[in-house]
Order: C-alpha cells, then sequence, then structure tokens
C-alpha cells in the first residue's frame, strides 16, 4: 500500500479518514515497511468494515495484516448491540477459535539434542496430523454436546488433559453461552472422528527454545529462562468450525440483506446482534470455541505423554492458551465510559494488560502472555499485555508473521525436500506428509515476524518478553 | 501438476490462482457444468498431484439463491463429503437445474502416503467469487478456497 494514502498519527500508526459510507476511521499499526508491503486489499477491506452497522471508535488493523475475508486477517472491530451493531462470520472467519498455546517443559536444550530426532519422530506418530488423519476419539451425540458446552474442562474431564491447566485459558477453559442446538449436523459429523487432530495448513506443533529474553522481569514472571524448551501447538476448531462458518456466511448474506444492510463484500454478511439469526450465530460459534479449545488441550495431553516417555519427570505447565479468531463480549470504554461490546478479532490476538480481573492471580501483576507464531524455521514470540493497549485496539496484538508469498508463488520458489534438508542442517527437524506442504509453507514465504512484533511493541499494543526458535515442527 | 483427465470431457479445464494466505480455483467449460467439474477438478489440484484411483461414488444435492452461491455449496459439499468419507475425489459429473445441483463424485480412500495432501480445506469462500460466460463464448467459475 502506498503510505501517502493514510494520515500518519506516528511513526507506527496509520489512519484512513471517514469518507463515503464508513461510520469510525480506520487506524492501522505497523511501520512504514510493513505499511508498504501490505496488500490494497488491505485498506479496502479495512475501511468496509468501518462502515458497517454499530461499529464503535475505530476499525482496527494489526501489523501482521493481510488480504482476507470481508475483514483483513489481522482485523479487529467492536460493536454496540444497543446502536443497531453486528455480529459477523466473515468477522470471525472458518476457523473459529484457531489460537495457540504454549507449555514449560522444564528441559533445557541439552537435555533435548540428544534425544531430538527421537522425539520429532514420536510426536509425528502420536499427534495425528493432515488430511484423513482420525483421531482416537469418536464422538456420539451426547459426547458431542458434552464437548461443545464444556470446552477444555470437558477434556480434562475425559482424562485428557490437567485440572491445573484450566486457569491459564481465556475464559477458564470454558466459553459460556454455547448453544449445540444451534450447530448444524453436518458441522457435528465433521467433527465426530476429529478431536484431537492438528489438521494441515498452517496449523503445527513445536518444540521450540527460549532464544533470546527481551523482558527478565515479564520472562521471570512467566517462568522462561535461556535455552528453556517449550512446546507450542497452533489449531483450531477443525471440522466443526469450519462448518460453523460456511453455515452462517451463507445464512447472514440473506440476513444482512433482510436488515437492510448494504454489503460491499458479501464475505462481510453480518447480522443484528439484536436479531434471531445474530443470537443463533454467537451460540454455535462459543460451541466452536469450546470444540478448539478441548482440541489444543487433548493436542497437549498427547504432547505431554510423548515427552514424559523420554523425561519421566517433566514438568509441562501450561504457560497459556490463547485464541485468535473469535468474537466475545468485553467491557471497553467508548467516550470516556465503560460500554459492553462485541469484539471481533480476526486474526488478532486479545492482550490483556497487567491487572485485568479475568487473569489468573499468577499472570496479573504482569499482564496476560500473548502467544506469536513466526514460521517452521524462523523465530516465534512470547509478548505481554499492556495496561494502554484497551484504549489502542479493544487490547489486542497481532497473531503472527503473516504470509509474504502466495503458496503458488512458494511452491514455484522451493522444494518441500530442499526446506526439510535446509532447517535441519539448521539443527530444525521437521516432520510432515505433505514435501509440497512443506514448500507452500517455507520460511521465506512468510513475513519477517520480528518485524510485526517490534512494530506492535512500539505501537504499544504488547511488549516482547522472549524469542523462540523451533527445535521440531510436525505439520499436518 | 497432472490429474486423472481420462473421463473429462475435452472442453473442461481448471487452473489454480494465487491469493496472498489460501488458493484461488477456477474452472472452465462449454456449459455451467462443465465449468463447475472444472472447479472441482482445481480443488482437487490444490490438495494432491497424486493419481487418485474412482473407487467408489458419491452423490450430493445443492441448492443456494444464485449460480455464484451454488458454486461455492457445491464445493464445500465437497469438502464435506472429503472430510467425513475421509475420501478424494479425482472425476465429477454435474447437472445444473436453475439454482440446483446433483453431483456425482468419483474417488478412493484418503492415504497420507500415496496422496500426500498438502492442505485440508476448511471452505469455499464469497472472495473472488465469479461464475460468468466470458467473451469467448466459454463459461469459468472461480472463487479462493480457505486451506
Amino acid at each position: 500500500m502506498d503510505p501517502a494514502r493514510f494520515t500518519r498519527i506516528d511513526e507506527t500508526t496509520w489512519r484512513i479518514e471517514r469518507s463515503g459510507a464508513m461510520r469510525v476511521p480506520a487506524i492501522i499499526y505497523a511501520d512504514e515497511d510493513l505499511i508498504r508491503g501490505m496488500d490494497d486489499k488491505v485498506y479496502d477491506q479495512a475501511a468496509n468494515v468501518a462502515a458497517l452497522p454499530g461499529i464503535v471508535t475505530a476499525s482496527y488493523v494489526m501489523p501482521d495484516a493481510h488480504w482476507g475475508y470481508g475483514f483483513p486477517i489481522g482485523g479487529v472491530a467492536a460493536f454496540d448491540a444497543d446502536a443497531d451493531g453486528v455480529v459477523s462470520a466473515g468477522g470471525v472467519g472458518f476457523d473459529i477459535s484457531c489460537g495457540v498455546r504454549t507449555i514449560l517443559t522444564g528441559l533445557k536444550l541439552a537435555d533435548i539434542r540428544p534425544v531430538q530426532g527421537a522425539l520429532a519422530d514420536a510426536l509425528y506418530r502420536e499427534i495425528p496430523a493432515g488430511v484423513g488423519s482420525k483421531g482416537a476419539i469418536t464422538l456420539d451425540q451426547t459426547d458431542m454436546d458434552a464437548m461443545l458446552t464444556g470446552g477444555a474442562r470437558w477434556a480434562v474431564e475425559q482424562g485428557w488433559g490437567e485440572e491445573r491447566d484450566l486457569a491459564r485459558i481465556e475464559e477458564q477453559g470454558v466459553e459460556r453461552d454455547a448453544r449445540p442446538k444451534y450447530v448444524s449436523e453436518r458441522a457435528k459429523e465433521r467433527q465426530r472422528r476429529q478431536m484431537g487432530t492438528l489438521g494441515s495448513g498452517n496449523h503445527y506443533l513445536e518444540m521450540q527454545v527460549i532464544a533470546d529474553i527481551l523482558d527478565e522481569a515479564a520472562a521471570d514472571a512467566f517462568h522462561l529462562a535461556q535455552d528453556d524448551v517449550v512446546i507450542t501447538i497452533h489449531c483450531g476448531s477443525r471440522g466443526l468450525g469450519h462448518q460453523i462458518g460456511s453455515d452462517y456466511l451463507k445464512e447472514m448474506t440473506e440476513a444482512a440483506k433482510a436488515a437492510g444492510i448494504a454489503l460491499p463484500e458479501r464475505e462481510l454478511a453480518c447480522a443484528p446482534i439484536r436479531s434471531e439469526v445474530g443470537q443463533r450465530y454467537l451460540g454455535a460459534m462459543r460451541a466452536a470455541v469450546n470444540c478448539a479449545l478441548a482440541n489444543r488441550e487433548i493436542l497437549g495431553h498427547y504432547a505431554r505423554q510423548v515427552v514424559r516417555r523420554f523425561f519421566p519427570n517433566a514438568a509441562l505447565d501450561l504457560l497459556f492458551d490463547v485464541s485468535h479468531n473469535t468474537c466475545k463480549i468485553e467491557s471497553h470504554p467508548v467516550n470516556g465510559a465503560p460500554k459492553e461490546l462485541y469484539v471481533h478479532r480476526k486474526g488478532a490476538t486479545r492482550a490483556l494488560g497487567p491487572g485485568h480481573s479475568s487473569l489468573p492471580a499468577a499472570l496479573r501483576a504482569t499482564g496476560q502472555p500473548v502467544l506469536i507464531g513466526g514460521s517452521m524455521g524462523t523465530s516465534s514470540y512470547i509478548l505481554v499485555g499492556l495496561a494502554g493497549s484497551g484504549t489502542k485496539s479493544f487490547a489486542s496484538a497481532c497473531h503472527g508473521a503473516g504470509r509474504a508469498l502466495s503458496r503458488h508463488a512458494a511452491l514455484k520458489q522451493w522444494s518441500g525436500r530442499k526446506v526439510v534438508d535446509d532447517l535441519a542442517a539448521q539443527g530444525i527437524m521437521i516432520r510432515s506428509p505433505s514435501s509440497r506442504g512443506v514448500a507452500e509453507e517455507a520460511p521465506g514465504a512468510y513475513k519477517d515476524v520480528g518485524a510485526v512484533v517490534a512494530a506492535a511493541e512500539q505501537a504499544g499494543l504488547a511488549r516482547r518478553v522472549a524469542q523462540l526458535r523451533p527445535l521440531i515442527c510436525i505439520k499436518g | 501438476m497432472t490429474l486423472a483427465r481420462d473421463k473429462v470431457a475435452p472442453t473442461v479445464g481448471w487452473e489454480l490462482f494465487s491469493h496472498d494466505a489460501d488458493v484461488g480455483v477456477r474452472g472452465f467449460g462449454a456449459t455451467v457444468a462443465e465449468a463447475f467439474e472444472g472447479a472441482a477438478l482445481a480443488l482437487t489440484a490444490a490438495i494432491t498431484d497424486a493419481p487418485i484411483a474412482p473407487k467408489s461414488q458419491v452423490e450430493v444435492t445443492c441448492e443456494a439463491g444464485d449460480i455464484e452461491l451454488l458454486l461455492v455449496d457445491w464445493l464445500n459439499a465437497i469438502i464435506y463429503e472429503m472430510a467425513v468419507r475421509h475420501m478424494i475425489f479425482c472425476r465429477f459429473a454435474v447437472e445444473i437445474e436453475d439454482t440446483r445441483l446433483r453431483g456425482t463424485l468419483w474417488g478412493e480412500g484418503a492415504d497420507a502416503k500415496r496422496h500426500a495432501p498438502v492442505c485440508e480445506p476448511k471452505g469455499a469462500t464469497y472472495t473472488a467469487l465469479r461464475v460468468a460466460k466470458d467473451a469467448d463464448g466459454f463459461w469459468s467459475a472461480s472463487c479462493v478456497v480457505d486451506v
């Protein structure tokens, strides 16, 4: 995008002024290089979101933004139900509650190196990944509804997780007001054998080492130290969430028309929060959030089982679990007064600052861990939420690196074999059923995650705590 | 990329096109139905380059408000059958009447080793969604698929 199209507020804040149908301005947080690297579609989509009914303050865009579906990926927007605000299936996306969890192993790099290959093979064998992979769990109708209502707590009750994890998951592991009855039979059928599976595309399970500490005090509070090894899992609500996304996108296209809402793109499909469709979507979407929370809890359990085979005394404490495709009811100040809002984050991470009441006691003084996935071969980061981000972005930060090259372009540039060999030479072991998939996800196809998190910090969205490098990457 | 093309009408074609994070599928044909068949072949090409045997068949029906939404429904029906049957498809036959579609899919069980699938499509999107008769008289049917 051409930076001249924006009003530049400061080094990392770029405003699209209100024009046409826009009800509020749009604000993009990024440095100039990131702005130049973004597709013009990000500009258009941020402006389109700003035109939706009931939007408050601004349509925000995170530094890792790219061309999405209706909403830009990296988009954050909050709607006021009292002002005819909307909920949008496109604003949450197809992979509802896709997110990241990081588990502290209590092990050091030197512990892992001698068994790294065997550990990679064992994780690859035990974590179902990729197309056609079936989980070991099959849910009947009763189990399905219990899972969709109970989230990670349900998984723990089934023996696929640990009670102590729940405090370290958003909403303590259970999204309230989930309504499985508003989830289609097709969505449930798609999920019946997919619990405890990783999926494919950019989803992964990695063992990572802390390569650098950038904030000593926060790192201490998070129990992170140089050369510590962690497990990070990136995945979402699998087929169930995808089907709910498809089902409600179709229904909301009609609902928006019926409500007289003009949609510049069909994918902005939405319905008034206070409508029958809007309420049904919220109930179904929350059920999908629980599915994602349960799925990551189960995958974490599998990973723990594998690691304990090698290291029976490994600590394996959950640091945090955070979703980046959601719509949540939150209170944020609007014109100086707190207001209950429906905050959509599409490819954006909630980043609660110190003192927030929903953080567990052990994290309250420091702030929420904000988990940022990189690409295999490059860094990931752990950030911490800041007190001021509530007024900047409804307490949101970036979620990953964002793609720089399309899958098509990546495929032309790299072979999967060479990517695997090159990374092996750097001490990074990749395990994937698809060589082409590895090429499409090659590290060079992603933006520099370092620049993204630096911009997020400079903009005051979150502060960098630790940089992580991959040791083992299991790709679907 | 190669696909089993033996039973495909000579007028059916397909291609993949680029999207920032995902992949676009486009089918061509002498009729709308053929363009839909081509789009389905492109969907498979986004998943694997490996040969697929037409060992068993699945019937689907779709209905939507207009012909473009019908394309999304058609691709989503294939994605659904792939997910619940753990299958991968190589041949497609489509009949369209107004905005109702009857489709037949031929394929086999997905095999991680043999097919080495690249991705598991999440859903067909409304992005770059277009079904139209082009100037050359051929129909094209395209959209971006979220993978």
